[in-house]
């Protein structure tokens, strides 16, 4: 069994820097300094959703990653909240509830059967799959439970047909080694992919279902990264260990992570589906803003007024009532809605980092939940405040008072009311838990409440699975090298850490490792520079020919220097024997003796003192410096 | 709590062990292995799944199985115990509401999970239902009674009974219509027996359920009892239907004549389909929409006739080549009464029955021939193997669907002993189980990759 190096000897085992350069060195203008990070009391944790490399899908046996554009059929539903296990509703569900979307899964006669649509119980989970997910539990040196469990996770917003996602643990409690520390797993996952979301306009969602029930893993790490920077480094090393495996999709879309953000006082904010790492950054620089916006916020509020005592007024306002406010996108004959909101002037145009004010946070809601999308889905009297005199008078607001104006379809807009005064209820407390979507902006919109562990159900059309100790073990016996180890190895044999972290990362490590380690050469810098190209130019593809060329550069027979050229001729007539074929092609290094004749030549053309160089260039990469060398000092000619 | 329950579902080794440590079911606890710490609740275990196995709830809400010799120790720190309910409201009662009875008889309109076996089990309450499907107050006052809690593939002649005669004395009492929740797999077997024992109704019979649990958020359930409930309290047909998904999109369900329904699909929601005939009507949450109007309608007869007996000495042959005579041998010397055949295309079998069928016709059996085609008419007279078999006393059942002519044979037989009775009885239409036409439309199965049905499916939510 190959053992990974402990994580307390990382630092001294390989320097994290040269395996992958810290993003710390192209810090954003907006960023805080670690010490202000660490005073808000910034901590982030991320759950990263990785597509494995499999031919089907986790329960069905759809192929994998069959994306189309077109569709052949449709189907619509809606999704009703249910009870948990242990018998609660969940929030979110309740909440999605309430926003009363019909749903539409577009139907790709390839790419799904009557599984996705829901209307095939579960096949067997994918053995391909599972067997993958216990290699990445154990390179992340989790507990790996003996059983697998497969559990209904509730997602009532319909990006899953059945209304919840097929999902198990495979693992809890591992590690990842982050520089002189690790870097702690909650859990590592196994489970389904949901839909790609098409559109979403009022009342109507839909959703292509070719990705739907691809097998992921979800990573999920505790919070334990303390600045936007490291985040994303973290992200980066992670996403090296995985594809260390060669066992995990790459490109669009292949993983997307939720980070999750909470600053001291606040509360952990889930920030969704993000599929680019170096976006981590400005997105938990942007959130740590609005939290600390946020508690602002708070401490204002609270020193004007009590939620106990807090009554909004909601009025139906005609339009000649508020003529000369009226955006013109509101001229569709809506009926529309002032909510006066007591206390709160000024305060709807509380910063919250970027572009975002406590407005927005209403504006959101009003969005998502009462399916008023059409910006802007709400105007209020902190901009522009003098216009709104008539009607705060019309609406008899006091002058503590804000007032929101909505416009919306009937029940829709009773739904936006509730939802601008449930929000602001909301902000004596601070910081509501939710999950956030990311605005193109880089800032975050709000999505949903964040569901908690009361949205997991267990699944009764699957028995649960024994996972033996034997076949951990084997897993265990077939790990590929970490990237560390491999690094570790590369810099043993020679190269600079820089080199040794760059081959450690690239995508053919292991292969890399295999073909310039396994016969305990020594590395040297001017080797690598020469065989690189030969690799990249196919070496790589062909493991056995880039071998029986460096080990011709290792007996001397030939320059490192012409190793792409002897690669290309031993390729195309993989029988010929290296040293024929280099000398038929004048490549190989000439005896000592021929050396010396041609030596002799030269000195009878000319003056001793350009002798050396001129023999070098005729010779080329034929003879090495230091056997001319050695002729000359033999000849008495000492250059 | 009792040590049953207190080790719930766990035998062997892996009881041995909680006993040992002292720990049980429910206890929040610190499993310690030899890979590490598990910290969660411990869960039931199911009765069929191995012994060597202990279920965590860890606090993210996943359950894993961790193997009972890899732990060192457990350490209880606590006990939370589940109380899986649905909540439970009185269900509100509106004067101007029409009243409408909801017999439950087992089945997946609502239901829980049952830790003992892992599987899902029936729940049944007005106020549960009521807390999960509040929509159904806008439509009726809704009363339930739970006649039985049975898997439908456990209901039975008892059953079949017990449930037609508490709908007669329920329709006896006025009321508006009956829903009766019922488990899918052999709902169109119950439609059928309750239309032959149920006649001359003033009101309509819908029997619900679902294809999927109602614990899971894409459940047909609701959307099925509220256009049950809403067929029930102001539809106009007074028949036995069984209403379930149209399309297997959340949209409309169809209501099917209860002879002539069957299930066709094993897990799709629109399962059901009328055969050989049309459907009775559509329903939506706003109404209900006839597609025919020869059904019979609410109110045109004031008092429901019972016809409340079955004989289960009644069996259904699916005939296959190379049967052999010895299972209708088998059914003379077990005492059957009753054989329904179901045949190949037009009502075949092969000749080394005969000399059985014989035997079995002189024993007094009734023996009636349909289609296993399901579509279409029996025809003895097309080939000589028919007459043959008529000869034999075999008769032929015209349309009738297979189940349902096990169903009603068994319904005749329990009248009468008198073969010539039965006969007559077979044969003479008591509720749509044998029609005079079958229209043009009454069979579509519609063939996917055909150019027109694939733009027809385009573009429609199906």
């Amino acid at each position: 069994m190959r053992s990974l190096p402990e994580p307390g000897q990382l630092q001294e085992c390989f320097p994290l820097a040269d395996l992958i350069p810290s993003p710390r060195r192209t810090p954003r203008p907006e960023y805080l300094s670690a010490e202000e990070y660490a005073s808000l009391g910034l901590k982030c944790g991320v759950e990263v959703h990785q597509q494995l490399l499999t031919a089907g899908k986790l329960f069905c046996r759809c192929p994998a990653r069959r994306y189309s554009t077109d569709h052949h059929a449709s189907v619509l539903r809606h999704m009703r909240p249910t009870l948990s296990e242990l018998g609660e509703y969940d929030g979110t569900a309740l909440m999605e509830f309430k926003t009363k979307k019909n749903i539409v899964y577009m139907l790709n006669r390839e790419t799904v059967c009557t599984y996705e649509m829901d209307d095939t119980p579960p096949f067997p989970m994918d053995q391909r799959a599972l067997q993958i997910a216990i290699e990445i539990a154990l390179i992340l040196r989790c507990r790996m439970v003996s059983e697998i469990h497969i559990a209904r996770k509730q997602y009532l917003d319909g990006s899953i047909p059945t209304g919840f996602q097929r999902t198990s643990i495979v693992g809890v409690e591992g590690a990842v080694p982050f520089g002189d520390r690790v870097i702690r797993i909650i859990q590592l996952g196994l489970e389904e992919d949901a839909c790609r979301e098409v559109s979403d306009r009022g009342h109507w969602r839909h959703y292509r279902t070719d990705r739907l029930g691809m097998p992921l893993i979800e990573t999920v790490t505790y919070p334990e990264l303390f600045t936007p920077w490291e985040a994303v480094w973290f992200g980066q090393v992670h996403r090296l260990l995985l594809r260390s495996t060669g066992k995990v999709r790459r490109g669009i879309g292949a993983a997307r992570q939720d980070v999750n953000v909470s600053i001291a006082g606040g509360r952990r904010v889930e920030i969704k589906g993000v599929e680019r790492i170096p976006l981590w950054g400005p997105l938990i620089h942007y959130e740590a803003m609005r939290q600390k916006g946020l508690l602002t916020l708070k401490d204002e509020l609270t020193r004007r007024a009590r939620p106990a005592d807090w009554l909004t007024s909601t009025s139906r306002i005609e339009p000649a009532a508020a003529s000369g406010l009226l955006p013109p996108e509101w001229d569709d004959g809506h009926p529309m809605a002032a909510v006066a909101l007591p206390a709160f002037r000024g305060l709807l145009s509380w910063p919250l980092g970027g572009n975002r004010t406590f407005a927005s946070e209403l504006s959101d809601r009003v969005r998502v939940v009462a399916c008023i999308d059409q910006p802007p889905n709400l105007i209020h009297s902190d901009v522009e405040p003098n216009a709104w005199r008539e009607l705060r008078d019309a609406t008899r607001a006091g002058e503590e008072d804000a007032l929101v104006l909505l416009s919306g379809d009937g029940d829709d807009l009773v739904t936006a009311c509730r939802e601008v005064r449930d929000r602001c209820l909301e902000a004596w407390d601070g910081v509501p838990s939710e999950t956030r979507q990311v605005a193109p902006d880089g800032t975050t919109r709000f999505e949903r409440i964040l569901p908690g562990p009361d949205r997991m159900y267990p699944d009764t059309d699957l028995p649960p699975m024994e996972i033996p100790p034997e076949r951990i073990e084997a897993v265990r016996n077939q790990l590929p090298p970490s990237p560390w180890e491999l690094a570790s190895r590369f810099h043993a044999a020679g190269l600079s850490t820089r080199t040794s972290g760059y081959l450690a990362r690239r995508r053919d490590a292991g292969a890399l490792g295999r073909v310039l380690l396994d016969d305990g050469r020594d590395l040297s810098e001017c080797l690598i520079q020469s065989f690189l190209p030969m690799w990249d130019a196919g070496g790589g593809r062909d493991e056995r020919t880039s071998r029986r060329v460096l080990s011709a550069a290792d007996d001397g027979v030939i320059s490192p220097k012409v190793m792409p050229d002897l690669f290309t001729l031993l390729a195309s007539r993989p029988c010929d024997d290296p040293l024929t074929l280099a000398r038929e092609h004048g490549l190989a290094m000439l005896p000592p003796e021929e050396i010396k004749t041609v030596v002799v030549e030269e000195k009878a053309e000319g003056d001793d003192d350009g002798l050396f160089i001129r023999v070098m260039r005729r010779l080329g990469s034929r003879a090495q410096a230091d056997t001319v060398l050695d002729i000359l000092e033999d000849l008495g000619v000492a250059p | 709590m009792s040590d049953g329950d207190r080790f719930k579902g766990y035998r062997g080794p892996t009881r041995a062990l909680l006993e040992r440590e002292g720990a049980g079911v429910w206890s929040d606890v610190e499993v310690s292995t030899s890979r590490g710490l598990f910290v969660g609740i411990i869960l039931p275990r199911s009765e069929q799944a191995d012994d060597r196995h202990l279920v965590i709830k860890l606090p993210n809400g996943y359950n894993v199985g961790i193997a009972a010799d890899l732990v060192n120790r457990i350490t209880e720190i606590g006990r939370r115990e589940a109380h899986y309910k649905i909540p439970e409201k009185e269900f509100p009662v509106d004067p101007v509401k029409p009243r409408v009875k909801l017999f439950g008889t087992g089945g997946t309109i609502a239901s829980r999970l049952d830790y003992r076996t892992g599987a899902v089990i029936p729940a049944f309450s007005p106020g549960e239902l009521y807390g999960s499907v509040p929509e159904l107050a806008d439509i009726c006052n809704l009363e339930t009674e739970k006649l039985y809690a049975v898997f439908s593939e456990n209901m039975g002649p008892e059953q079949w009974l017990g449930t037609a005669r508490a709908i007669a004395a329920e329709m006896d009492k006025g009321v508006a219509g009956i829903v009766v929740g019922h488990g899918t797999d052999t709902m169109h077997h119950t439609a059928g027996v309750l239309s032959f024992m149920l006649q001359n109704l003033p009101a309509p019979v819908v029997i619900v359920g679902s294809q999927r649990y109602s614990d899971r958020p894409s459940s047909d359930a609701a959307l099925n009892l509220i256009h049950a409930t809403r067929t029930a309290a102001w539809g106009d047909i007074a028949e036995v239907m069984v209403c379930m998904f149209g399309p297997t999109s959340d949209e409309y369900g169809l209501l099917h004549r209860g002879t002539r329904v069957r299930k066709m699909h094993s897990s799709y929601r629109s399962t059901f389909r009328t055969l050989g005939e049309i459907p009775l009507a559509r329903v939506d949450k706003k109404g209900v929409y006839p597609l025919r109007d020869d059904y019979h309608k609410r109110g045109s007869s004031s008092r429901v006739r019972l016809a409340d007996h079955f004989d289960d000495r009644v069996s259904i042959v699916y005939y296959y080549p190379a049967m052999k005579p010895d299972i209708i041998d088998s059914l003379i010397d077990n005492g059957y009464r009753g054989i329904v055949i179901a045949g190949t295309g037009l009502g075949h079998v092969n000749k080394p029955l005969y000399p059985a069928l014989r035997r079995a016709h002189e024993a007094g059996i009734a023996i009636f021939m349909t289609v296993q085609t399901l579509w279409g008419y029996v025809q003895m007279y097309v080939y000589d193997t028919g007459r043959d078999m008529m000869a034999l006393g075999v008769v032929p059942a015209a349309n009738m669907l297979p189940e349902v002519a096990y169903m009603k044979l068994g319904w005749a037989l329990g009248k009468t002993a008198d073969l010539e009775e039965v006969g007559q009885i077979m044969l003479t239409p008591v509720a749509g189980e044998i029609t005079a036409r079958e229209p043009f439309d009454g069979y579509l199965i519609y063939q996917g990759g055909i150019p027109e049905v694939e733009a027809f499916l385009k573009g429609v939510l199906r």
